[in-house]
């Protein structure tokens, strides 16, 4: 039987996570072998993934780090001096 | 290198001790994840960065209630996660969109782009502001219920039953709107890739 292309756009996100169960992930395969257009998907929502977690896609503004310790400084000291 | 579980325990242990210096180390690993969060939720700088400071000072508060049965990460995310949503409330001034979570989980038609040139990522395309600016806005557009799921297993890495917690919802719910996220974010970005690749198309590798 032939699976049908919707099938596995539903399931993109499970190939991706590696959470198929081993038939779906069989059937899958193959649809992927002969179906450019599933194929094409998968890897441009994989692509999309990769840069939206790559580390240049969101960045810290400048002096984020040194604010945020020093205004953490000020509690921690708040607290020593309460106790 | 992350900090191993132990490691942590160790420094959380002696924090709570008295030793509260040590709150500086602990939470250094994870400034950028609190930041991005909360930015990802309020899709503001300023609000963003004040929000961070807020979730480390709320972490230290009630650090004593961290009973390491999660990872101290995802109770930090946890933190951060209502930080954004408190703030987001504060501006909207009520309560976002919420969705029928059963009727949620027995819906599935999303159709993604259909054709997409972009396969590879293009090194240059990494390099790109725009890009980035856009995949930003795109994750920020996205309703608040998908874009909670996405940030934190896209972006965070949480795995599903992590995420579950930090958001107190079921893991297949985190499975159904994970699969959404994505697919609404294929479909957002694949016109932005194509131009970011045009050489490589996709009828060009077929009938190659």
């Amino acid at each position: 039987m032939k699976l049908p292309c919707r099938y596995v756009w539903e399931h993109i996100s499970e190939y991706i996570d590696q959470r198929l169960d081993p038939q779906a992930l069989a059937d899958i395969e193959a649809h992927l072998e002969n179906c450019e257009v599933c194929s094409a998907i998968l890897d441009s929502t994989r692509n999309i993934l990769v840069l939206t977690a790559d580390n240049r896609t969101y960045e810290l503004p400048l002096g984020y780090s040194s604010r945020l310790h020093q205004r953490l400084e000020i509690e921690l000291r708040k607290v020593s001096e309460d106790s | 290198m992350p900090p191993t579980m132990e490691s942590e325990k160790e420094l959380i242990a002696r924090i709570l001790a008295g030793d509260t210096e040590l709150f500086h180390e602990l939470i250094r690993p994870y400034e950028k994840m609190v930041f991005v969060t909360i930015f990802a939720m309020v899709r503001n700088e300023a609000e963003a960065e004040d929000g961070a400071q807020e979730t480390m000072i709320s972490a230290f508060r009630h650090l004593k209630s961290f009973r390491g049965e999660s990872k101290f990460s995802t109770w930090l995310v946890t933190i951060a996660m209502n930080e954004g949503r408190r703030r987001l409330r504060k501006a909207k001034g009520m309560p976002t969109d919420s969705l029928d979570e059963d009727k949620e989980e027995h819906e599935g038609d999303f159709t993604p782009a259909a054709l997409t040139d972009w396969r590879e990522i293009p090194l240059e395309a990494l390099e790109k502001k725009e890009l980035r600016a856009k995949i930003r806005e795109a994750v920020e557009e996205l309703p608040e219920l998908y874009r909670e799921v996405l940030v934190l297993r896209d972006l965070e890495e949480l795995n599903q039953e992590e995420t579950a917690q930090a958001l107190g919802i079921k893991v297949n719910l985190v499975k159904v709107r994970l699969h959404r996220a994505r697919m609404m974010l294929q479909k957002k970005l694949v016109p932005y890739l194509k131009s970011a690749n045009p050489a490589k198309g996709f009828f060009g590798r077929i009938f190659q």
